[in-house]
């Protein structure tokens, strides 16, 4: 019992020291990485949403990209002022933000007859279709969307104190100006840090138990009362809502949204952030969108002091070409060799050296299997031997 | 009348192409269980060998060799890495697929760049006419094949021992296995069929009146998803009929654009087959010709 409550705390404090540092970084970081940052808190909300989905409820799914879609173009529509090509609501910003997170779970609501009627693989090419019918709307509704091109989305605001360069005009903290990326890098990890704490509670609270049911028998879940349809539905439903927030905070750090931007690429890459970090777990899904949404950026912007790395267009090894065949390896190699990815690996790691203590209590960690899509807890050598109580 | 006519034919033709991918969809599924999202790589692979062959060695050794190359590309994913799986079950390994499709579809775009690859089919951009009816004989040719193909497909899975073996495999894998099948040699001929169906389809959906060789054909190649879907997950004849009410769909709905646009507005072709799929997975789940999945407790 003691130790147990002791790992809790060593995590706890982890997680504040995380928490701090990500508070003070802004003070010495420079625009590109705080940039860096905002689009990785953004893309790391939607990855939550989906490992709930994929990892605990074990249904696939390649149309997250379209409810991002979906968060960020009602966020651009919902707060933008009227023009001659595109209208727009002129609500204030946080009322839009809210609205962008709703709206993409009613719509993942409006999908609940396919999504809760089919499981697994059938639900992945389902949802494979969304992205490419999105798409067609975006490019199409133009007097809402602005079609090909996209529309410049409206600063955040909250109470008169704006996220961007301007109103307040000049803001410091410790001698360092705090512009719009400053500002927003605050208003993102307070949403990411909400994000994770909802996604981890409804994990281990009794919905996310009869989600991870579902995903290892839906006949045995249907016997111990639990509505299969409902379930599934209700967890679409979840990761929707995460989606078009993130989809809105997308939109936000870029400040413009392109239909281009939420291809089925897009798609892939949430799943690829939560294979990598391990599926299921939520602090994976935060570590898999940092490896995932950063390295492109980064190799791109050090690029010209990398001398494997070409420009690109001069059919070298570009930077994006370089990630990408970067992630498509380490995805393979993941599901190849490191099973419950980097999580499960740490996990791991973890119970080794709590093994090595001399009083080997109750290994900490909940009851459920989280990190295996599809299979009961039991037959999985690793797990079994973690839930031995 | 005429106008129709061709869009008819012309969507018929392309839907048979379609066909031959979602045959490898569905054969691919069956011997082994995955969602092969990496096929439409392989389909540009095959395409693409063709294209870089045929200056040297001619068009025909050179989709030889693209149908060869393909099929062993098949056998390889099958044999290094779908079978290593540390968790095998539907959902990792189509993610362990997107991870393959990936890696094989960014070096190939890597290698192509923005050229647009010729193929040196001897059809080149030639038409065929009957009465006022045009047909691009890529099309012609396409079609024809695709019948041959799937009439080899019906022989190898109902008169030879290995077909018959691949179908008990896919029935019950483990009886099968006590039966005396080689489920590792069912499975590597499951991949390589469908490797070079994907190499053959590559060639046509690439040949006129395509423009030629470029990295969104592994794109297009996944309009046949939708046809493999419709027509059912397991079934090779499904694949056939999923894929001429694709292809139809498809070609009606581009080729009468102009009287839709106000209701779907511009490019809603490429977008049919996905909404008639989400249909049919809403009213059919297992598909047209598909095997209904019995639950046992």
């Amino acid at each position: 019992m003691s130790e147990l409550h002791g790992t809790r705390w060593r995590s706890r404090i982890g997680g504040l020291v995380l928490v701090l540092v990500a508070l003070t970084l802004p003070l010495v970081l420079s625009d590109f990485w705080l940039q860096t940052g905002l689009f990785v808190m953004a893309t790391a909300i939607g990855a939550v949403g989906l490992t709930l989905l994929v990892g605990v409820a074990g249904q696939l799914s390649l149309g997250h990209a379209a409810f991002a879609a979906i968060g960020a173009y009602v966020y651009a529509w919902s707060t933008g002022e009227s023009t001659t090509t595109v209208s727009g609501a002129g609500l204030p910003p946080l009322a839009g933000l809210v609205l962008a997170a709703v709206v993409s779970a009613l719509v993942g609501a409006a999908f609940s007859p396919v999504a809760g009627r089919l499981r697994g693989i059938y639900l992945g090419l389902a949802t494979l279709g969304l992205v490419f019918i999105v798409r067609h709307l975006l490019v199409n509704l133009d007097q809402w969307t602005g079609g090909f091109t996209g529309r410049s989305v409206e600063s955040f605001a909250l109470g008169g104190f704006s996220f961007s360069n301007s109103d307040p005009d000049y803001l410091a903290v410790a001698g360092v100006e705090f512009e719009g990326l400053h500002r927003l890098w605050y208003l993102f990890l307070v949403l990411a840090l909400v994000a994770c704490w909802l996604a981890g509670n409804l994990r281990s609270g009794r919905t996310g138990r009869a989600w991870a049911n579902v995903r290892d028998s839906e006949t045995a879940a249907a016997a111990m009362g639990i509505g299969v349809a409902r379930a599934k539905a209700s967890v679409f439903v979840v990761s929707s809502a995460y989606a078009g927030l993130a989809g809105a905070m997308l939109a936000l750090a870029y400040g413009r949204v392109a239909p281009d931007v939420f291809s089925l690429t897009a798609s892939v890459d949430f799943l690829v952030m939560i294979v990598l970090g391990g599926l299921g777990s939520v602090g994976g899904a935060v570590v898999g969108a940092l490896f995932v949404t950063a390295l492109p950026l980064v190799l791109a912007e050090y690029s010209g002091s990398l001398p494997f790395l070409a420009a690109p267009g001069s059919g070298g090894l570009d930077p994006s070409t370089a990630s990408r065949i970067v992630y498509g390896l380490a995805i393979i190699a993941v599901l190849l060799f490191l099973r419950g990815g980097l999580a499960g690996a740490a996990r791991r790691l973890r119970h080794r050296s709590s093994r090595s203590s001399p009083p080997a209590g109750p290994a900490p960690h909940d009851p459920i299997s989280t990190d295996d899509v599809g299979r009961p807890a039991a037959v999985t050598p690793s797990r079994s031997k973690e839930t031995t109580r | 009348m005429s106008y129709f006519l061709e869009q008819v034919l012309n969507g018929l033709s392309y839907g048979l192409v379609l066909s031959l991918i979602a045959a490898g969809f569905a054969i691919v599924f069956t011997s082994t269980g995955v969602l092969n999202f990496a096929h439409g790589s392989v389909v540009l692979l095959g395409a693409y060998l063709v294209a870089v062959l045929h200056d040297t060695i001619g068009f025909w050794p050179a989709l030889l060799v693209a149908m060869a190359g393909a099929a062993v590309a098949g056998v390889l994913i099958n044999a290094l890495l779908v079978r290593h799986l540390a968790d095998k079950n539907a959902g990792t390994a189509a993610i362990l697929m997107l991870g393959v499709d990936i890696v094989l579809l960014t070096e190939l775009t890597r290698r192509i760049g923005n050229q647009v690859l010729t193929l040196g089919a001897p059809w080149g951009a030639s038409v065929v006419r009957f009465g006022d009816v045009s047909l691009p004989t890529g099309r012609v040719v396409a079609a024809g094949v695709t019948v041959v193909a799937f009439a080899g497909l019906w022989y190898l899975f109902s008169r030879t021992d290995l077909g018959v073996g691949m179908r008990a495999a896919a029935a019950d894998g483990p009886t099968a296995s006590l039966m005396g099948i080689r489920l590792s040699r069912t499975a590597a001929t499951g991949w390589a069929l469908a490797g070079v169906l994907a190499a053959v389809a590559g060639v046509f959906l690439t040949s006129f009146p395509a423009p030629g060789v470029a990295p969104t054909v592994a794109l297009s190649a996944f309009a046949a998803i939708p046809a493999w879907v419709l027509g059912g997950f397991d079934s090779v004849p499904g694949a056939v009929v999923g894929g001429l009410v694709i292809g139809l769909t498809s070609a009606l709905v581009t080729g009468y654009e102009s009287d839709l646009e106000q209701f779907v507005g511009t490019g809603f072709g490429e977008v049919a087959p996905y909404v008639v799929m989400i249909v049919v997975l809403l009213v059919r789940p297992s598909g047209l010709l598909g095997s209904k999945e019995a639950v046992r407790v």
